[in-house]
């Protein structure tokens, strides 16, 4: 074969196109079929908590609605899971499945709303430390420490005890728990990349501290931020269980994960039902997120270790090649 | 050095206890509970409230208030309960040693299984059985400590009784001095719970930071001069990484005692965390200090010993 035979259109055939990083996250994940089946999962969870109210239209259980004839037993035990209730019925005969889904509802709202906040306030003082150092840093990360080595189950106590507990106490102690870690690391990013040339050279062009600070550096946080938040949304949901669990989170009859576990402890040997159902589905929620944060911190930042890898398979599969040949050599 | 050392450490301890008393202080104060109507109850007269109030030296201004409890710590004394009257001091020697059983045995426990199993995926990173046990870790930091220690109830207490090996209680504490087999027998489960839950993040680190540690040019140079494989892992590797493990564990201990109520609730045991949130509840607060008290000076102690643990552990770090 000669040069002359190849066609001069050959290689534009294939378009070459620059892919920005974002792309090639998206690439990655793609290929990550944990991620995808937990993102999957997420998205199902969020769908089925929205059409709460739907499902229960539809089979016809409001969650606050008393089954005396049909949904407890003679002797007043929650029943079964059967055709009517697919989750089995509660101590006062509340059909458990429409429950779990209503529960679904506050639970993710508390894990979203609260790592939202603590995100906001997280990158907000995060980089007003790592920005302007000096005296604001030093105060600025001693409380993030003080905060961060707070036993928290105790302040939450101490704040439940003086507001009462609700939605609002809980989403603001989940909140004010949370925010420290994101500003840690907003924190030591903005302390390196407030060096870079590129801010340099915004500054002598004369942008002001808000503008280099919103516009410039925020943008490149933006990977390390999104990882740490998905990541933090299945540990408010766990935060959120645990409070309405001790009776300072999610005051009932408003059903939470977290509550209806708590009412499910008295009646674990009668009725498993009542504490594997919301069990099991808050654990599928908080899995599912962690497997996505973990799979969107690998797409972003390829260096990381991985969970669930090619690479991890591929070598797993050589070495095995390599075994059977010395085997069979 | 280490006199020098420890004489400064013990300052900085007091300096934090007493922040973190008057900072529980002001807080109860701005709490809208007010004890001596809680005691009075319902029916009582507004001179009765007061009465009570003046007894209970309620009526001082915060500020008497709070040097008048300082200068009683001073010596000792840890003062009342609002409620039943009796001394803080007795009351913390009681709930004490549940909360100290359940989080000394735990942290035990939880310190093998999760170094054990760090380092066991770090030195096999990539293998089956490092995803195996970082998919464990990750489901058991998706898991509140209650469902955990529900789920052991269920599964070890109920389901064994059903089958009619009844091996493991479910609830309540039996002291060490009573007999130290039941105590360990109640404690089992309760062991477990907090072992599971705290494990997870022990694995990550000591795997995070064993493979750290394997990269650096000491190990190397161990294994060039032909030092054993497994001397080179436990004794140059694990040695150094366990650094980071320890500090972790001084935190974890130091709040755990101030903090395992749940699984103290969920297993009947008693202990003090269970107290601080009775406590809470009914604004208690002799009961609040003599918690805060406590658990800040474990918090305080379990530093200490972390330092004096580095210089052990890694000959590189001098303590100053």
């Amino acid at each position: 074969m000669t040069l002359t035979e190849i066609r001069p259109d050959a290689v534009t055939d294939r378009t070459i196109a620059g892919r920005s990083p974002w792309q090639l996250a998206w690439a990655r994940i793609r290929t990550d079929k944990v991620a995808l089946v937990s993102g999957l999962t997420v998205v199902l969870l969020c769908l089925l908590a929205l059409a709460a109210p739907l499902i229960a239209a539809w089979n016809g259980h409001d969650p606050d609605e008393q089954f005396r004839d049909t949904g407890i037993t003679a002797q007043g035990l929650p029943i079964a899971p059967n055709g009517t209730f697919w989750f089995g019925t509660d101590r006062l005969g509340r059909d458990l499945f429409i429950r779990v889904l209503y529960g679904a509802r506050v639970s993710l709202l508390v894990g979203v709303v609260a790592t939202g906040l603590a995100a906001l306030v997280g990158v907000l003082v995060g980089l007003l430390a790592g920005y302007y150092g000096g005296v604001i840093d030093t105060v600025l990360s001693r409380l993030m420490d003080v905060v961060l080595s707070f036993p928290y189950l105790i302040f939450a106590i101490a704040v439940v005890s003086i507001a009462g507990p609700s939605l609002t106490a809980t989403i603001g102690v989940i909140a004010f728990y949370s925010w420290a870690a994101i500003a840690r690391v907003v924190r030591g990013q903005t302390l390196s990349l407030k060096e870079r040339e590129y801010v340099e050279a915004a500054r002598s062009i004369g942008c002001g501290d808000l503008r280099i600070m919103f516009v410039d550096i925020l943008p490149n946080l933006l990977a390390p931020v999104i990882v740490l938040t998905t990541l933090l949304v299945p540990a408010a949901i766990v935060f959120e269980s645990t409070l309405s669990f001790l009776g300072l989170g999610i005051v009932p009859p408003t059903p939470s994960w977290g509550n209806l576990l708590s009412e499910a402890q008295g009646f674990y040997r009668v009725a498993y039902w009542y504490l594997g159902f919301p069990a099991a589905t808050l654990l599928l929620t908080t899995l599912a997120f962690n497997l996505v944060g973990d799979g969107i911190r690998d797409a972003i930042d390829p260096r990381m270790e991985r969970l669930f890898s090619r690479r991890g398979r591929r070598n797993r599969r050589d070495r095995r090649d390599r075994r059977r040949r010395r085997k069979g050599a | 050095m280490l006199r020098r050392f420890l004489l400064r450490r013990a300052l900085l301890g007091v300096l934090v206890l007493w922040l973190v008393t008057l900072g529980t202080f002001l807080l109860f104060f701005v709490a809208p509970s007010d004890p001596a109507r809680t005691l009075a109850g319902r029916q009582a007269t507004p001179e009765q409230v007061e009465l009570i109030r003046h007894n209970l030296g309620l009526d001082r201004p915060i500020l008497v208030q709070y040097l008048d409890y300082l200068n009683r710590l001073i010596h000792g004394d840890l003062g009342q309960s609002y409620f039943s009257g009796e001394s803080i001091g007795k009351l913390l020697s009681q709930d004490f040693p549940p909360t100290a059983s359940l989080v000394i045995g735990g942290a035990i426990l939880w310190v093998v299984i999760g170094v054990g199993a760090g380092v066991i995926s770090a030195t096999r990173a990539r293998s089956l059985l490092d995803r195996v046990v970082t998919f464990l870790a990750l489901a058991a930091v998706s898991m509140p400590t209650f469902v955990v220690g529900l789920l052991l109830l269920y599964f070890l207490f109920f389901q064994l009784s059903m089958a009619g090996a009844p091996l493991l209680p479910p609830d309540s504490y039996v002291p060490l001095t009573d007999s130290p087999g039941e105590w360990a027998r109640h404690l089992i489960l309760p062991w477990i719970t907090l072992a599971m839950v705290q494990a997870a993040s022990y694995v990550r680190l000591t795997r995070g930071s064993m493979l750290d540690i394997l990269g650096e040019d000491y190990i190397r140079t161990a294994r060039a001069k032909g030092v054993p494989e497994g001397r080179v892992i436990y004794r140059h590797g694990l040695r150094a990484a366990l650094t980071p493990v320890v500090t972790q564990l001084g935190v974890d201990v130091g709040t755990l005692i101030g903090g395992v109520v749940v699984t103290e609730s969920v297993f009947g045991l008693g202990g003090i965390g269970q107290a601080v949130v009775q406590a809470f509840v009914s604004g208690d607060l002799p009961v609040i200090m003599g918690v805060v008290v406590l658990a800040t000076t474990a918090v305080v102690v379990a530093n200490l010993l972390v330092d004096i643990t580095y210089g052990l552990l890694d000959p590189r770090i001098r303590l100053t």
